[in-house]
């Protein structure tokens, strides 16, 4: 595994022509209207995580992006080796851990590279099981590398560790940035964690009423820590850039981050804090 | 009829033996019970034989060679049967399931068809076809072709969607995906559906052999009937029986060997 060294967000690589662009994009459910003329571009390498209300159409924008959807109005610029994880594995349950993520690779070694992938999310002693024997971390960290096999320049992640007990989310949180760093794609992470944006993005774009509302670079060093200056500051401003009370969510900060149940909706503003967790997470 | 297989625990099994074999142990016991109630004269032989009177009847015919000859008489009916009925409930539970228009020229015809009770159309079967092999092939085939397109169907339909996205993201040709995803996805649908057809196959034959028939296991009866042979009939009942079991139990095996990757099944 090749290490890149820690970088520090540069939101300006104007040389670099963007991996995804897209313009003016329109989705409608029936009279309602989703994704409202939505312009969004992702640099290449660059990591991105998209904070917005629950139901405000983050979930659309991703399967538009991974091409889930029919095609919508408005142009869309993507790029091919692009891979999505969602928050179920949704791994297929009667075939094996590893042929599970060489499907439908058409190498000739894809099952080589199928157990290289399983090895980089630390799962090569599972790459026989069937799925259904694994546990939830290890589900995901097997989708995790479904996805990387495929060499994505673009890596789109739905509140992939929303599922998970606190734990098992900052150890996953800390491999999705280690692979990161040694596969270099552009990363879309939706997510209701603020502090989960800040631990792993280089821009934080929210999304309100069909729209990117505001888009806000994260210049912080990693690795990063909870209780840092700039990360508390930023912290207060994606609050803020979303609409929640900082003193009212104070008053209930006691309250830790797993009792938000799995894959139920969070707080009514849809944004779960963790308590003061001010340790780096490790592997 | 549910497309959902009931999936059985093995973690307490005291005993290791084969489940044919546990799944006899009550059908002994009342054989047991039988004997010696005979024996004591709580019931008369005239109308029920004893389990030995019937065990020598079946020694007789086994010796004589007449049951080995009308056993594969009704096997080749039931197997021809259940290759057609099954081809026909698969061809159209595929089609049906995989397209909409598929969906729509062929599932509500079947569905109101399978009201009907196919046993019904045995006198209009004997006036198409004949007393030969036809009709009682064409009562199995028909009887089996339903729980298996109804089965399948539900199953290739609830192939979990989720997953089916997921895969769909994966750069499978569509082929590749009903191939590898969905149809074993509805494999295990596809097995009950098998089950419930393998149960009308023998019911459909008991029916269509006590019909102008002159050789299989329901000839067997029909004619022991004339000569007030309780015994031969039962041994034609235990014979049925038998066939029905080891039927059940080849499903079983099918599940065993294609099923492994569900919890109750995995052994590591
Ligand atoms: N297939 C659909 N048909 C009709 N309405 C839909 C469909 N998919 C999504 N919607 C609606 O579009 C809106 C946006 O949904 P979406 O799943 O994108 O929200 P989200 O931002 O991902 O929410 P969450 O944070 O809760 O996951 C919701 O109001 C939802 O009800
Ligand atoms: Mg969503």
């Amino acid at each position: 595994m090749s290490h890149a060294l820690p970088r520090i967000s540069t939101p300006s690589q104007s040389d670099t022509r963007p991996v995804v662009s897209v313009r003016g994009l329109v989705r409608n459910f029936g009279a309602v209207t989703v994704l409202d003329g939505l312009s969004l571009d992702l640099q290449p390498g660059s990591f991105t995580a998209l904070l917005g209300r629950s139901g405000c159409g983050k979930s659309t924008l991703l399967r538009t992006l991974a091409r889930l959807d029919p095609a919508p109005e408005g142009a869309v610029q993507l790029p091919d080796e692009r891979a999505v994880v969602f928050q179920e594995p949704r791994l297929v349950p009667w075939m094996r851990v590893l042929r599970n993520v060489t499907l439908g690779l058409r190498h000739a070694d894809a099952e080589a590279r199928g157990l290289a992938a399983l090895a980089e999310v630390g799962l090569s002693h599972r790459a026989h099981a069937w799925p259904l024997t694994l546990s939830g971390g290890e589900a995901q960290r097997a989708a995790l590398a479904r996805a990387l096999v495929r060499e994505p320049r673009l890596l789109l992640l739905d509140e992939p560790f929303a599922a998970l007990d606190a734990l098992t989310r900052l150890r996953m949180q800390a491999l999705v940035e280690t692979l990161w760093h040694a596969h270099a794609p552009a990363v879309l992470l939706v997510t209701h964690d603020v502090d989960e944006a800040l631990l792993l993005a280089d821009r934080a774009v929210m999304m309100a009423n069909g729209r990117i509302a505001a888009d806000i670079p994260i210049p912080l060093t990693r690795p990063r820590r909870h209780g840092d200056p700039g990360f508390i500051a930023l912290r207060s401003r994606l609050l803020a850039e979303l609409g929640v009370d900082e003193e009212h969510l104070a008053a209930r900060e006691p309250q830790p981050v797993e009792t938000r149940a799995a894959g139920a909706n969070p707080a009514p503003g849809g944004f779960a804090l963790p308590a003061g967790a001010a340790a780096a997470p490790s592997l | 009829m549910t497309a959902v297989t009931a999936t059985r625990g093995t973690g307490r099994r005291s005993l290791p033996l084969p489940a044919g074999l546990r799944r006899c142990a009550v059908p002994l016991a009342l054989l047991v019970l039988w004997q010696a109630s005979v024996g004591l004269g709580w019931i008369s032989t005239r109308s029920v034989p004893s389990p030995s009177q019937i065990l020598s009847a079946f020694w007789e015919l086994t010796v004589s060679g007449e049951l080995a000859v009308h056993l594969l008489v009704s096997l080749a009916r039931v197997s021809a049967g259940l290759a057609i009925g099954v081809s026909a409930g698969t061809v159209c539970a595929l089609i049906a399931g995989l397209s909409r228009r598929g969906e729509d020229a062929l599932d509500a015809l079947l569905q109101m068809l399978r009201t009907l009770p196919h046993l019904a159309l045995v006198p209009l079967f004997i006036l198409w076809f004949g007393i030969g092999e036809t009709p009682k092939i064409a009562l199995v085939a028909l009887g089996t072709a339903f729980p298996i397109y109804l089965n399948l169907f539900a199953g290739i339909r609830t192939v979990d969607a989720k997953v089916v996205e997921a895969v769909s993201t994966l750069g499978l040709t569509r082929w590749e995906l009903i191939a590898q995803v969905i149809l074993p996805g509805a494999l295990p649908a596809f097995l009950t559906g098998l089950r419930y057809a393998l149960g009308v196959a023998w019911l459909s034959l008991v029916v269509g052999e006590q019909i102008n028939a002159s050789s299989g296991i329901g000839y067997l009866a029909m004619t022991a009937r004339e000569f007030l042979r309780t015994d031969v009939i039962i041994v034609a009942l235990i014979v049925y029986a038998i066939l029905g079991l080891l039927a059940d139990l080849i499903v079983r095996v099918i599940e065993r060997s294609t099923l492994v990757w569900r919890p109750a099944f995995i052994k590591e």
